[in-house]
Parts: C-alpha cells; structure tokens; sequence
C-alpha cells in the first residue's frame, strides 16, 4: 500500500490543495505567489472577456456530446445485439474509430468537412446542400466537433451492448406472450434494466465533455489555416472562440499568459462542477451494492 | 464472450406466412440500418486513406479515387517531419507507463478487491474520484512541482506517476479480481501461502486477462494522449510525442492534404494493428470499466 499512498499524497492530494491555495494567488512561476484573496474569483466572474464564452461552449459541447453519444452508442448497440450473422464483423468496425488518436481524428475530419472539396460537402452537394463551412463557421463548427465525438463513441457502444444482452430473454418472452409491442418492450423491460449502465455512460460523457480540449485546439489550428505552432494559443478557438473550451482557456491563461494563480481559479471551478457527476457516479454505485461485493 | 449468441430468440416457431414476411421485411430494414451505420464508421477512414495516396495536386481537387497511387507519400512524411523519434518518444511514454502501472496497480487493485480492513471502500471512492479527475484541474501545482524538479521538457513528468499507481487501472483490475473465486483464495492462505504468494501465485495467473486489457487500456491513453505531452513538451520539439508532431505537422506544410492523410494514416496505424492482435481484451476491458 505505501507507494499508493506515497503516489496518492503527492499526485492527487499535494495537488489538489496546492490548486486550491495558488486560486487565492497570483503566481507567474518565476516569483513567490503573492496573496489576492478572491480577487481571482470575482475576475472570472465579472470581467474575464472570454471566459463566459468558455464556459458556454463547454457546456454546449457537454450537452451534444452527452445526448449524442449516448443516443448514437445506444442505437448502434441495439443494431448490433439484433443482428446475428457477421455481428463481429459488424461490432469491430462500429469500435474501430474509437482507438483513433484524437488529434490524427481531428486531422481526418478537418479534411472531411473542409469547405471546398470535402467529401461530407460533396455528399450533401447531391441533396442540394451546399457551402457549409463547418470548420470555418462560427455556428457550425462545434456541430463538426460533436459529429466527430459520435464517430468515437464505440466504447460506450460495447458497454451498452453487453448491457443489452445481459437482459434476460425471458423477460422480452414473457412480455411478448402478454402482446407488449417492441416499443413497450424497450420502454418497461429494456430501459429500466440496463438504467444504471445508462447512468455511468452519461456521466463519463459528461465528463469527457468537460475535459474537452484536443479535438478543438487541433480542428481550430488546422482550419484557421495559421502556420502558427498547434498550442501556440493565437488560433485558439478558431473561428470566432466558437470552439474556446474552458479547458483551452484555462491552459491558455497558465501557461501562455503565465497567469497561474488565476489558472487555478478556473481549475477549482472545473473540479467542483466534475466532482458534482462524480458524486453521482459514487451514490449510484452505493445503491447498486457495487462496492459490497463479497 | 459470445457476443451475439441468445440475441433475438425466436419466439414461436410455428408462424403464419404473414408474420413470416413482417420478420423478412423486419430483418431486412435491420441489416439495412447496420450496413449504413458500418458505412459511417468506415467512410472517414477510406476517405483519409485514399487521399493520403493522391498527388499533392488532386488532393486539392474533389477527386475521391487517386488517379495514380502514389506510394512514396508515405516515405515522403518522413522527410518532412521527424516522425521516427516522435514514434520513440510515444513508444518509450507508452510503455515505460504501462510497466510501471502494472508493477504498482496491481498489489492496490488486490488490496481493495480482495483483502478486508477498514476504510476500503472509502479508499475505493477515491480511486473513482481520481479517475474522474480531469487532467486540467491539477495541472498548474503539477508543472510547477515538476519545473522544481527540472524535469519539464522531457516525458518523465508523465511516466513517473504511473509507477505509483494509476486510478484508471486500479479500478479496472479491481473490477476484474472480484469476479475470482474466494475460495481459493482461502485455500491457499490455508496452506500457510502469504499475501504476497497468494497475490503472485494464485491472483496474477488467474488476472491476466484482466491484467492485458489494462495495460491494454493504459498503452492506448498514453499513445493517444495529447494534453500531457503539449504541456511537459510543448517547447521542446526534440521530446515530442507522435499527437504533438502530428497536431504540428500541417503547420510546416499545410495545404498538403496528402501527405497529411499519409502521417494520419501512419500514426493510427499502430492502434489499430493492436487492436486486431488484441481485440478480445480491448472488449473486455471495456466491459470491466461500464459500472453498474
């Protein structure tokens, strides 16, 4: 036990205190801290130019990637317990796109969309849908973003999917026999047996939503077109903010702007609202009986 | 794991010819809606993968087929940006991360599945709480703790802590310990074995796939993380990782949509060959992190 401990105290408990004490500060990494009090807090809550438009996009992005993710692993995890020929064929290629390493992911799909020869542009050029600008565009750029996040969504497919058919058939059998339609049956059998797995996909949605960072500091560099170093901060948020995430930002004002202390402000607020779905996660388990195992 | 085996049962088997078309019809818009959705999935990758053989000049076009399949694509991105070291940098991270998450995650996932005291499920809270933990949060304390120690610049920063454990992993072994049989654990501790032999002789061998999906798990995070090595090596180019040389590689060439599909392609390459050779403990792997 002692390495964890060790590992533990000085990983995660140093850490969290530090950020804690460093929010009441402002510290530039060269020079001691010096002591503001809240001064940092009624910063970001008042005058930070940015940091509300963060704040919105991270919660935009937390909202479609959450129904987004779920929805779609939960639709394509529903195809996949029904169909029975090739179904490994079928589940390798829905999950493959899930092992893609975010930033050669955003690569990809800055290509897909990119305005003027994009494929996905091309497909919708045959219905009559034509110059969208999605990765250049203020409006659509988190859209692009959030269809990249269900491109991704195999892991939460598989947990669903052993989810699904861990649902005991005599149930669906016996519904069936009473003449429940597939609706009633997904509504009263499937739904609430697979409710608490459900739970856990939302919340480590949630959570990936709001640690969102890569996928949008690559996707604004590389559409902005700026031959800038990736991170080097003057595209962030490219186009518009419109994909500033709260993290991007908070990186930004720590360690482009060297604004530490103030960075630490924004990483106690980015861990209370985390530690709010955490806390979830934790009562659900409680009740499930996950932790009395034996 | 047979996945797909008692999905769908047949209700009845004696069925009218009508009810007969329904399912026929039924199966058919099934497999429809599946190949469509597989389509999704794999569109993306064929598009990128065709580009990455195209000519710097048709790759500018809407051409969707190469006209001619240029191969040399694929040496050429190797002139362009160093990637062979950025392979080393990312293979070093990855695996140095991966042992030393074995060798420390392993005894804590035994202590908190299998060995009775006080405060364990607390302590296991707090592994969920870690692991729930967005990188960010405690960034700024951990650069500062690792500049002191002169370390910023290089990877270590973010290798070093996995070899005093690491949340994610803790709480994946533990998920798979339970599911062992106590009663040998008993039977050996009755034959006078300690904890420690137990653990080595009877727990380790019967994890292992529990263990692969792990390290498994913990070689892709590392391989595909971005965050750390942008913040521990993002001034030092020679240090960087394969994601960081690829986020930077269109900066230096960036209307080269070809070779940029090229270093895509390459630097996914290397996951999804682990992922054939080791698609059973991937699935089990994930199966283990859905909490129920």
């Amino acid at each position: 036990m002692s390495p964890w401990i060790i590992g533990f105290g000085v990983f995660f408990v140093y850490p969290l205190l530090a950020t804690v004490f460093l929010s009441f500060t402002s510290y530039d990494l060269i020079s001691d801290p010096i002591w503001v009090g809240v001064k940092n807090y009624v910063f970001m809550f008042t005058s930070d130019p940015l940091v509300w438009t963060a704040i919105r996009n991270t919660t935009y992005l937390v909202v479609a990637i959450t129904i987004g993710r779920v929805g779609y692993a939960l639709a394509s995890a529903m195809v996949l317990s029904k169909v029975r020929r090739g179904s490994g064929v079928f589940r390798t290629l829905f999950y493959l796109p899930a092992l893609a390493p975010p930033v050669a992911a955003a690569l990809a799909f800055v290509f897909l969309f990119n305005p003027g020869t994009g494929p996905v542009n091309q497909v919708l050029g045959w219905f009559g849908i034509k110059g969208l600008l999605w990765f250049n565009d203020p409006l659509l750029a988190k859209p692009a973003l959030t269809v990249l996040a269900l491109w991704a969504s195999g892991e939460i497919m598989v947990i669903l999917l052993a989810a699904l058919l861990d649902v005991p058939t005599e149930y669906y059998e016996a519904a069936a026999l009473d003449g429940a339609g597939s609706f009633t049956r997904f509504w009263h059998i499937t739904l609430p047996t697979i409710a608490p797995v459900l739970t856990f996909a939302v919340i480590n949605s949630i959570i990936v939503g709001l640690q969102y960072f890569t996928e949008a500091v690559v996707a604004g560099a590389v559409a902005s077109g700026s031959s800038d170093a990736v991170g080097s901060g003057t595209q962030l948020g490219y186009p518009d903010n419109s994909t500033l995430t709260f993290p991007m930002w908070l990186y930004q004002q720590g360690f482009h702007y060297y604004n530490m202390g103030y960075a630490s402000t924004m990483a106690i607020v980015l861990f209370i609202v985390s530690a709010i779905f955490t806390v979830i996660l934790v009562r659900q388990l409680r009740k499930s009986g996950m932790t009395e195992e034996d | 794991m047979a996945i797909a085996t008692h999905a769908g049962a047949p209700l009845t088997r004696t069925k009218s010819s009508q009810a007969k078309r329904r399912d026929f019809l039924a199966w058919i818009a099934l497999h429809a809606v599946a190949i469509a959705m597989a389509i999704g999935f794999l569109a993306p990758l064929v598009f990128v993968l065709l580009t990455a053989f195209m000519t710097d000049q048709q790759a500018l076009t809407k051409d969707l087929w190469p006209q001619t399949w240029q191969w040399q694509n694929f040496g050429a991105v190797f002139e362009k940006a160093p990637l062979l070291r950025y392979f080393g940098q990312s293979l070093t991270y990855s695996v140095l991360s991966t042992v030393g998450m074995l060798i420390s995650s392993v005894p804590i996932a035994y202590g908190l599945a299998r060995l009775k005291w006080k405060g364990r499920t607390w302590a296991f809270y707090l592994v969920i709480v870690a692991m729930m933990l967005p990188p960010q949060v405690i960034a700024v304390p951990m650069y500062v703790l690792w500049a002191k120690a002169g370390l910023t610049g290089t990877l270590w920063p973010l290798i070093i802590p996995n070899f005093f454990g690491d949340a994610f992993s803790i709480f994946l072994i533990r998920q798979f310990l339970i599911s062992i049989p106590q009663s040998y654990i008993d039977a050996a501790r009755i034959d006078g074995a300690s904890e420690l032999g137990i653990l080595w002789r009877i727990v380790i061998p019967m994890a292992k796939p529990g263990l692969a999906a792990a390290a498994l798990f913990m070689f892709l995070r590392t391989w595909n993380d971005y965050f750390g090595p942008l913040l521990y090596t993002g001034e030092s180019p020679a240090n960087w990782t394969l994601s960081v040389g690829l986020a930077s590689f269109r900066s230096v060439h960036q209307v080269q949509w070809n070779l940029t599909m090229a270093a895509t392609v390459l630097v996914m390459l290397p996951v999804i060959i682990l992922f054939f050779f080791a698609q059973k403990s991937f699935i089990e792997g994930i199966k283990l992190s859905g909490v129920k």
